[in-house]
This record gives structure tokens, C-alpha cells and sequence, in this order.
């Protein structure tokens, strides 16, 4: 059905700022009765920050909101839930330890369309006295999304809620929406999957650094034209950093490596080969199960399957402190869990020389402070205010995580996005500190949510989406068009296609 | 959060910052002016003789307020350290007669040793919640204590001499209980600055997942922990039961929810990773001078309770707003 | 019935233990009977109130470290008033009493709510506060209960057909039972459960998070002030020196299925718990095994029943 009549939901200029950051400048949207629009962006293009502001759980600083015709200004939740805005998350909004009729009469929700809704939807033997938390994610997807439904919303957001779900509800998921919308309600939707937004949506809005850059009717061959956007004329010259070409003779042997490692339902069959001397990328979409792949090398999680050698030979890593035994560390993405923030930047830095139980004895205290030293002059952490590392700019504290295990000597770390949401500079420095200890023989293994970044720091990138390693690409070809399109799944279907169909 | 950081530091934020940055000074103010209110109530009371009792009945409460301390680094708790001490105190007074002064010191650290263990056991292994675990520990303990008492009842107790001259004595109006308690804050003090042990109880309790990271397993810290805060808990009921001279079956007791409030006064963060044992000893002097200040007033036994609980609750609540702005 | 079992197993399972344990009590004293059942459920009452208080909290996603204080405050208010309002002003010292034990826990809540330090923090707090406050009231053992409101926990329900049931027992039902069945029929008693379960998922659906925990604590304090009403009974004075309900109510929650990360369980179980501990206490005694023995034994179950609880926590959160 074609979109008609005024929008229901006209968002337009919403700005929002978090002190010096501008999340969002000028983004866009309008969303018919009938229609389908797709919600697209690269990371950090102010995806969720707009989400969360048309929801109500944040409040914008600039534009208009206007819903059915009136300007809205939600204050919370409840606020948009009220005047007709539904959303449905990722991540169940379900009590666990509380049955579906329960869940129900908690929200409100009226029993008999929630069923017709559910049977709608695929779920045929479900009772109204099931635990929740007895329920598989799959049903959950379903109940969330027909509890939404049962309340007749005008708007409904759905926000990557084919998520792990299998093929066959996905579809059963996909026709409902679409069902939906032939019936005339107005649909955002999100989602990594460009097949889907091939299959469902009518239109598609797409954003990049917190302005809507565009805005296309869904047509096959669509997905070249939104990476063009997504991607933007962004070659940043001050990023570039000076580096020698890769050296084949720098690169040594194996020294971390995986085999059909499986964790946790999020990870799946993943093997590579990490080298002494490398510096291998890890490229992905949020949520494709790197945060999983990067536990598990690192102790915190136990794999289902697959093995994982260091310099060819099997090891458990059954805690992180046998990770650390085996010379692999790690620098977190979220900076908060990696440092005591409360504590000062020596302490934070010193931390691995006594935190081993033999180390508990008296701390040679001369030596820590040039080790700390050190490790603060090779890094330039900007250490005026020595007091708790909290106090410290993101970049500065992202150097003392690093500094951490500069100081304690570095075999194979793993940086998990190390430069999320740090300057230029440091950014830089990092990638150099990189290339400065690969040459020095450490192997790194390096993902980022920056694709432009691989170019700057990495020999050698492998792509993971849904789980799965489904490419890898060498330094030459590693540019962010590329990347971008592998993150999206779409070399490897070119590559299916060219090796499996004669087609 | 974030925006917090942003907006420049008003005045009354500053010196609120500084307050927690170094509670030290604001403590002994505090507590300089306690003592004026004291001396002001009741004029000549305060004196060199009142000042010798004052700390000598401060000591073994700043000792205990160790066990504290140190558990509350981690974020922990330790509410078996008044069972402990009795418990120590007691079996020491019943083994002296038999064994002598000095084995009869030795062994009675054995049981305390055992609720180290065991408080070890429930919270690093178990992961029980280390105010429920030594709650339950203690009350383990005081019903072995029980048990013990009647078999040893008609043998005849007798506090070890050497404990009572600590206690008790004074060597040129310098009470003799300093004696234990000078080397025992220099250990303390050395533990938590200048050892890796130290250094991790703080870590742990900051962000122990930043502990793990950096290669701690953290049941170890937890067990040596609680082992320690135990024989702490233990030489401080030796002490005690040689100041009070005699032993019973609820000795320290009285001592268990000052020692709290005064880890909690000196600035040391119930939630981990902040504090230090200095302010846990101004803590323990102004909690003691605040004892003598509401007996003078006959304040009752259920106010000061009342009291106690509220300093505590009142104090956390700061922290934790202070915390949160920073 | 099959579904009912995999649901409810747990406490089916209790209820199987504390029939075992009733036969074991026969084989070991085999006078044991309707008197004998009549002293465990009377000793039993102030545990299964403090308890059921402990539970309510807890799957609350807090914890009530104060309930053996408030159950103080309560047990010395009572005795207060009923010796001064004399029998005439039983029934209003008896509202008074569950209003002031309401208002004790609604205190905690908000204290929890308003000061954003963890619940265990403020609840060992108050457990010094309430304390004091006991001690304000009473200062050593005092006071009296109303005759005919002792009577009503003594003996047996005399009803035809009936008489074998502990009159204790029939007032657990009606004042536990009849607060726990209006509280799982109302949206307040799902909001606990929501808002101990998972506190986000609950903001999401609607649910007004801190009233709530402020409501789960005022109930608390209500059942807390009512095991200390029945302990006045039972003892025909006031005690304003808290007894051993804290660890012995946390343990029966934790063996009646109540998990301590909140949420989950319910009251019959934890109930049930009461009286299975009772009765071990009741078992080591008539073996005529030492009193102070016994306490050992109780705490050693306790503790043992806590740290599986814990353990059962972690891999629960491993998984």
C-alpha cells in the first residue's frame, strides 16, 4: 500500500547536544499511515541518540517533533507510549520470573488481541501461564512485538528485533510488520540487514554525523547508494598516519590461534591465525558477537567448542588471570570497566605487577615509579591532575589502560575499539603505538567500530557479521567502502554468488 | 553524568571535593571541637588522666575498626569481628592457667584463624554476601562459645598478666596499650600503601572486573582477607579482655557497631576502593570522646544506638552524593 | 499435576521433607502429637512472620536487615499499650502496632529510594536505629498482653472435625495468608516481582519503580511488627533486645526458594522452611542433645543453606 495523506510523524532539525559533542545536527524524518521507512547510519551517525529522542527517553535541544498533526515534546517513556508511539527493543522488555498473563496485566495490555496478535505471528502453543523466563529469545521477540501490536499503536519502532532470531520466524516476523502496514499503520524500522529492508520497507532514511543526508525509495540495487551515504566524503588527511609498508619478514610465527571457536550462541565457528608482528583488524557491525570473540580469548567467557593455541599449543583460559598467564591481555571497549576510576593513574598502571598473589608482598616502590614512568612519558599521558584516573579526559584515560601493559610488557593484546570517542591526536598516537609494537615483534589483534581506522593500523582485517567470519581482506583492499560493505554481509553473498551460482 | 563533568566547579563543590579528598583534617577539627564541648560541659574534665583513658579505650575499638577498614576496601563487611574477639578473649582467659602466658596466647588465635576461614570460604568461594556470611559466622561462633564455656566452667579462668600490664598499665602516664597499637597501625599503614596485597584490596573493591583484567583471581584476595581481618579481630580481644580485665560471653560486643560507624567516619567508602586507616583512628578517638560526651548528657542506652545507626546511614548517603558529582 | 509439579517442585519438595520430618519427630518421641504440634507452630509463629517480612523484601530485589529490630519495636509497643489501654484498647493498640510497623518499613524504603545506598547498608543501619528505638520504649523486659489475645494462639482450633489444628497455625493463615493472597491478586504484588526481577524491563512496562520498593518494605515492616506482637504473646511480656530472627529468617527464604538476587519465590515455601528448621531444632533436642549444641547445629544449617544459595546465584549469572 502507498503512502497517502499528511505524515503521522514528522521529525524535523532535531539537534542534541551532550556537552562539547554534537550528536545530533539536523536529523529528519516523516512517516506516513501505510508505510515502512528504514532508520540507516553508520556508527556514530546518532542512530540511538535520535531513537531514544522519539521514544522519550531523551530530550532534544533543537526542532520538532510532531505526531498525528500536533507537536509533541515526550517526556518520558510512558509519555510516547501514551500518545501512540510504541517501541520494541533488542533486548526484550519482559519481567523473567513473572508469567505471559502477568506480563500482560502489568502493561495493561488486553489479553484477547495479544493472542490474535501472537497466533498471528506464529506462536501457536504458547500458554498463557508460561515463565518467561523458560521462554526461548525467539518467543520472547514474538510476545514483545504482539504486546506492542495488542495496543494499537499509530507508530511502532522496531529496533533490530530480527536479531538472533531463525530464519523462519523472521520471516513470519517480517510479513507481520508488513501485514501491518497494509493495514495503514506507520512503521520505523531498524536494521543491519539490507535484505530485509529489501523486502519490507518502502523507504529509507539514512544519517550520517547527525543529519539525515538522504532519503530513497527502496529499490533493488539500493545498498551501493546507502553505503555512498552512510559513508560520506570523510577522508580525514590528519589521520593518516606515516607507516613503512608491511614487511613480509617482520611477520613471525603463529602465536595466538583460533579454531571453530563457538561461544554462547553468538559466536560460531570462528579460526584465524594471529602472527607475531601483526596487527589483524576485527571489522563488524554492533552486535555481531566481537564483544563474545573478545571475552573468550580474554578468559572472562568459556567457549562451547574450538580451541584456542598460543604459539601451537592448546590452552584453557578458564579465568582472565590464565589469559594473562599466557601473555594475551586486553583493553576493553567501555574504558569504565578497565580502570578503578577512583584510584589514581600510578595505582591503574601498576595494577598488573601486584595483582598476582606472589606479587602481594612489599611493592618495590622506586622501581614501580620509573616502570609507571615510563609507560606515562611513551604514552604522553597528560598526568597534571595525578589524582583518580576519573578525572582524566577519555583520550588520556584510554592511554592508561593501554600504559597498563606498556609497562608490564606486551605479547598479544587485544584492543577492543580503543578509540571510541577520543580525540585526533591521541587517536593517532594510538595507531602509531601500535604499529610501534607489532614492529617490536607483539602480536595485536584489533577490532574497531571505525572503519577508516583499518587503513591507518592494520596489515590484515577479517570481517565478522552474525557470528561468522565471513571475509577477510588484505591491507591493499582494506578501504572503508569495502569494509563497509563486508560489515553489511555483502562481499560475502558476492563472493557465494560468484563461486556457487553458475547464474 | 557527563554533563555534571562539564560545568565549572562551583565554590561549595570545591570544598566539598576537598572535603573527600582529604576527610583527615575535617575529622580532627571535628573532634578538637568535641573535646571543647567536653571540657566547656563540664570544665576539667579534660585533663591528662582523661586523655590516657580516652585513648586507651579508643585503641582496641581503632582496632577493630581495622577488620573494617580493610574488608570495606573490598566493599566487604566484617560483622564476625566482635564474636571473634570475644570468642579469643574468653578462650585465651580459660588457657592460661593451663598452658601459660605464651601458649596460651598462641593457641587461643586458633579459633579466630577458623572463622577467618570459614568467612573466607562463604565469601570468596560462595560469593555469599560478606555482611550475611560473617553475621552468620559470628553467630556460629558464639554458639561454639557457649558450648565451649560449659566444659571449661569449672576450670577457672585467669587473664595472662602480660595482657593486663598492656591493657591496664601505663609507663609514664603513656598508657601501655600504645605499645601493641603503634607497630599495629605501622603494619596496617604499610599493608595498605606498600604491599601488592594492599594495593589490590583497594583495586578489587574500586572495579574488581579491572582487577580481574589486570590478573587477579579475586577469591585469593578475599580468603587472605578475611583470614587476616580475623587475627586482627583476635589480638584486639586479647587486648580488650586485658583492659576490661575479666572475660564473658559478650565481651566486644558493645564494640562491633561503633567500629563500623568509625571506619565509616574516617572517610573509608562502604562500596570499596576509597579510605585509609588514618582517618579510621580519628574515627574510633571521636567516637569515643562522643561516648563520654552522651554519658555526661545520660543519654540512654537505646538513643546512642539510635544515633550510631543514623551517623552511619547519614555518612553513606554523603559519600555516595559525593561520589556520584565527582 | 505434571505441570504443577515442574512449576512448584521446590516447594512440593518441602512440603514432602516437612511430612518426613513429622514422621521422624513420631519415631523419635512417639508420644509427639497434637500438643506437641500445637508448641512447634506457636514457637514457630514469630519466625514465619519475620520470614515472610524477609521474603517480601527480598523478592523485592532489596533486603531487610532490620527485621529483627522492628519485630523489637514492635514486640515492646504492643506490650506498652496493651498494659495501659488495658483489654478495652486491645484492638486499637493492635492498629497502632501494625501502622507503626508499616510506617518503620516505609522509612527503610524511602531511606533506600532517597539515599541511593545499597539496601544492605541502610537496612544494618536501621537494624541499630530500630533497635534503639526498642530500647526507648522498653528498657529491659515489660508490659503485658491482653489475656484473651494470648489465648488466641494457644490450644487448638475448637471447631468440630478441626481440633487437631494448632489455633497458631490458623493465625498464620489468615494474617500471613490473607496478606500474601490480596498482594499476588493486586498489580502491587506484581510490580515486586517485576521490579525485583528486572528492574529496567519493569521501568519499561510502566511499573513506578521506587513507590513500589517503598510499598515492598512498608509490608515488611507491618509483618515484621506483627511477629513481634507474636512473640509478646507467646511470652506475655515485652523484649526490647532483638532476637535471632535475622539470620534465621534470611535462611528460611533462602530454603523456601526465595532467591536472593529477587524476584523469584514465594511464601508458602519459605513458610514451610520455618517449620522444617523448627522441627530440626525440636529433633536434636529430644535426642537430648545439648541446647547450646543445637544453636551450633541451627547456625551450621543456616550458613550451609546460604552459601549454596550463593553459589546457585553464581552459576545462575555464569550462565
Amino acid at each position: 500500500m502507498a503512502a497517502t495523506g499528511d505524515p503521522i510523524l514528522k521529525a524535523e532539525g532535531i539537534a542534541k547536544s551532550f556537552g562539547a559533542v554534537r550528536a545530533l545536527r539536523d536529523a529528519r524524518l516523516t512517516l506516513h499511515r501505510g508505510e515502512i521507512v528504514a532508520l540507516m547510519g553508520a556508527n556514530g551517525a546518532g542512530k540511538s541518540t535520535f531513537v531514544k529522542i522519539l521514544t522519550g527517553a531523551l530530550r532534544h535541544d533543537g526542532g520538532e517533533i510532531t505526531l498525528n498533526g500536533r507537536p509533541c515534546r515526550f517526556a518520558s517513556p510512558a509519555a510516547a507510549r501514551r500518545a501512540g508511539l510504541i517501541p520494541v527493543y533488542q533486548e526484550p522488555a519482559l519481567i523473567p520470573d513473572l508469567d505471559v498473563a502477568m506480563n500482560l496485566r502489568l502493561g495493561g495490555t488486553p489479553v484477547e488481541a495479544f493472542l490474535a496478535r501472537v497466533r498471528e505471528l506464529g506462536v501457536d502453543d504458547l500458554r498463557l501461564d508460561d515463565m518467561i523466563r523458560a521462554l526461548p529469545l525467539a518467543t520472547l521477540r514474538i510476545l514483545d512485538i504482539a504486546r506492542a501490536l495488542a495496543a494499537e499503536p499509530d507508530v511502532l519502532l522496531l529496533d533490530e528485533v530480527t536479531a538472533a532470531l531463525p530464519t523462519d520466524l523472521v520471516k513470519r516476523v517480517l510479513a507481520a510488520v508488513r501485514a501491518e502496514a497494509d493495514r495503514g499503520r506507520a512503521i520505523i524500522y531498524i536494521s543491519h540487514r539490507f535484505s530485509e529492508i529489501a523486502d519490507i520497507c518502502d523507504r529509507a532514511t539514512v544519517l550520517r554525523d547527525g543529519a539525515k543526508v538522504g532519503d530513497l525509495a527502496v529499490e533493488p540495487g539500493i545498498e551501493e547508494e546507502v553505503v555512498e551515504l552512510m559513508l560520506g566524503q570523510k577522508l580525514d588527511a590528519a589521520t593518516q598516519v606515516a607507516r613503512a609498508p608491511v614487511q613480509a619478514g617482520t611477520i613471525g610465527p603463529p602465536q595466538l590461534e583460533l579454531r571453530g571457536l563457538s561461544v554462547a550462541g553468538r559466536v560460531e565457528n570462528v579460526s584465524f591465525t594471529l602472527r607475531a608482528g601483526e596487527v589483524l583488524g576485527v571489522v563488524g557491525l554492533e552486535g555481531q558477537g566481537q564483544d563474545e570473540l573478545f571475552d573468550a580469548i580474554a578468559g572472562f567467557r568459556r567457549p562451547d567448542a574450538g580451541q584456542v593455541l598460543i604459539d601451537g599449543a592448546p590452552v584453557r583460559l578458564r579465568d582472565p588471570a590464565d589469559a594473562i598467564a599466557a601473555g594475551i591481555t586486553l583493553v576493553p571497549g567501555n574504558r569504565a570497566e578497565a580502570l578503578a576510576m577512583i584510584r589514581s593513574v600510578r595505582d591503574n598502571i601498576a595494577l598488573p605487577g601486584v595483582a598476582r598473589a606472589r606479587n602481594w608482598g612489599a611493592i618495590p616502590m622506586r622501581a614501580e615509579a620509573a616502570r609507571v614512568q615510563a609507560a606515562v612519558e611513551r604514552l604522553q599521558i597528560d598526568t597534571r591532575a595525578m589524582g583518580e584516573v576519573r578525572r582524566l579526559s577519555g583520550g588520556n584515560q584510554q592511554k592508561v589502560t593501554i600504559g597498563r601493559w606498556i609497562a608490564h610488557g606486551v605479547r598479544t593484546l587485544l584492543l577492543f575499539d580503543p578509540t571510541r570517542g577520543i580525540d585526533v591526536r591521541t587517536k593517532r598516537q594510538i595507531y602509531q603505538l601500535c604499529r610501534d609494537l607489532a614492529a617490536q615483534g607483539a602480536a595485536i589483534l584489533y577490532y574497531t567500530s571505525e572503519l577508516a581506522e583499518v587503513e591507518q593500523a592494520c596489515d590484515r582485517t577479517i570481517v565478522i557479521f552474525g557470528g561468522r567470519l565471513v571475509d577477510e581482506i588484505p591491507a591493499g583492499e582494506a578501504d572503508e567502502a569495502h569494509l563497509l560493505r563486508a560489515a553489511y554481509g555483502l562481499t560475502a553473498r558476492d563472493r557465494e554468488t560468484a563461486a556457487g551460482a553458475p547464474a | 553524568m557527563s554533563d555534571a563533568s562539564l560545568q565549572p566547579d562551583g565554590p561549595g563543590r570545591r570544598a566539598l571535593l576537598w572535603l573527600r579528598e582529604t576527610p583527615i583534617i575535617a575529622l580532627i577539627v571535628l573532634l578538637v571541637a568535641l573535646v571543647a564541648l567536653l571540657e566547656y560541659l563540664s570544665p576539667g574534665i579534660v585533663n591528662e588522666r582523661w586523655i590516657g583513658n580516652t585513648v586507651k579505650f579508643a585503641i582496641p575499638l581503632a582496632m577493630l575498626a581495622a577488620c573494617q577498614t580493610l574488608t570495606m576496601y573490598t566493599g566487604g563487611i566484617d560483622l564476625s569481628a566482635a564474636a571473634v574477639a570475644t570468642i579469643t578473649g574468653f578462650v585465651m582467659a580459660t588457657l592460661v592457667p593451663h598452658f601459660g602466658q605464651g601458649w596460651g596466647i598462641f593457641i587461643a588465635l586458633v579459633p579466630a584463624v577458623l572463622i577467618g576461614l570459614l568467612n573466607g570460604f562463604g565469601v570468596a568461594i560462595c560469593r555469599v554476601h560478606p555482611l550475611i556470611m560473617t553475621l552468620g559466622s559470628g553467630l556460629i561462633g558464639i554458639g561454639c562459645l557457649q558450648v565451649y564455656q560449659r566444659y571449661t566452667i569449672a576450670t577457672g579462668s585467669e587473664v595472662a598478666p602480660v595482657l593486663e600490664w598492656l591493657g591496664t598499665g601505663r609507663t609514664r602516664s603513656v598508657p601501655n596499650a600504645l605499645f601493641l597499637f603503634v607497630p599495629f597501625a605501622a603494619f596496617v599503614f604499610f599493608v595498605q600503601n606498600r604491599t601488592g596485597f594492599g594495593r589490590m584490596l583497594y583495586a578489587a573493591g574500586a572495579n574488581e572486573r579491572a582487577a580481574r583484567l589486570s590478573g587477579l583471581r579475586p577469591w585469593q584476595l578475599y580468603f587472605a582477607l578475611y583470614v587476616l581481618v580475623a587475627l586482627i579481630a583476635g589480638v584486639t580481644g586479647l587486648l580488650y579482655a586485658g583492659i576490661i580485665r575479666t572475660t564473658s560471653l559478650s565481651l566486644a560486643d558493645p564494640l562491633l557497631l561503633p567500629s563500623v560507624a568509625a571506619a565509616v567516619i574516617g572517610g573509608t567508602s562502604i562500596f570499596g576502593g576509597r579510605g585509609s586507616y588514618a582517618g579510621t583512628i580519628v574515627g574510633a578517638l571521636i567516637l569515643t570522646v562522643l561516648g563520654t560526651l552522651l554519658t555526661l548528657l545520660q543519654m540512654p542506652e537505646g538513643a546512642r544506638r539510635i544515633i550510631f545507626g543514623g551517623i552511619i546511614l547519614l555518612v553513606t548517603a554523603i559519600y555516595v552524593r559525593l561520589t556520584d558529582n565527582g | 499435576m505434571r505441570r504443577f509439579l515442574a512449576r512448584h517442585y521446590w516447594v512440593t519438595g518441602l512440603a514432602v521433607l516437612f511430612v518426613l520430618m513429622l514422621g521422624l519427630t513420631r519415631i523419635i518421641q512417639p508420644g509427639f502429637g497434637i500438643s506437641g504440634l500445637e508448641s512447634v507452630t506457636r514457637a514457630a509463629l514469630p519466625y514465619a512472620f519475620a520470614t515472610a517480612a524477609m521474603s517480601i523484601t527480598i523478592i523485592a530485589g532489596g533486603i531487610e536487615l532490620s527485621v529483627a529490630s522492628m519485630m523489637a519495636v514492635g514486640g515492646t509497643l504492643s506490650a506498652v499499650l496493651m498494659a495501659k489501654w488495658g483489654v478495652a484498647g486491645t484492638v486499637p493498640a493492635l492498629l497502632v502496632v501494625m501502622l507503626a510497623g508499616a510506617a518503620m518499613g516505609a522509612v527503610n524504603g524511602v531511606a533506600v529510594v532517597l539515599s541511593r545506598v545499597p539496601d544492605i547498608v541502610v537496612t544494618l543501619a536501621m537494624m541499630y536505629v530500630w533497635g534503639g528505638v526498642a530500647l526507648l520504649i522498653l528498657n529491659g523486659p515489660g508490659g503485658t498482653a491482653t489475656p484473651w489475645l494470648r489465648e488466641l494462639i494457644l490450644g487448638q482450633v475448637p471447631l468440630p472435625g478441626l481440633r487437631w489444628l494448632p489455633q497458631a497455625a490458623l493465625v498464620m493463615a489468615v494474617v500471613i495468608g490473607g496478606i500474601w493472597w490480596s498482594l499476588r491478586r493486586s498489580k502491587l504484588g506484581l510490580s515486586i516481582y517485576a521490579i525485583g526481577s528486572d528492574q529496567t524491563a519493569a521501568f519499561r512496562s510502566g511499573v513506578a519503580v521506587g513507590p513500589t520498593r517503598v510499598a515492598a518494605y512498608a509490608i515488611g515492616g507491618m509483618l515484621a511488627a506483627l511477629g513481634g506482637l507474636s512473640l509478646t504473646l507467646s511470652t506475655g511480656v515485652g523484649e526490647p533486645i532483638p532476637g535471632p530472627y535475622l539470620m534465621a529468617s534470611v535462611a528460611a527464604a533462602v530454603l523456601g526458594g526465595v532467591a536472593l538476587t529477587g524476584g523469584i519465590g514465594g511464601i508458602l515455601g519459605p513458610v514451610i522452611a520455618v517449620f522444617i528448621l523448627r522441627l530440626a531444632r525440636l529433633d536434636l533436642t529430644l535426642m537430648s542433645v545439648d541446647p547450646n549444641v543445637t544453636t551450633i547445629v541451627e547456625g551450621t544449617i543456616m550458613a550451609v543453606v546460604v552459601m549454596i544459595g550463593g553459589l546457585v546465584a553464581l552459576r545462575e549469572k555464569r550462565r
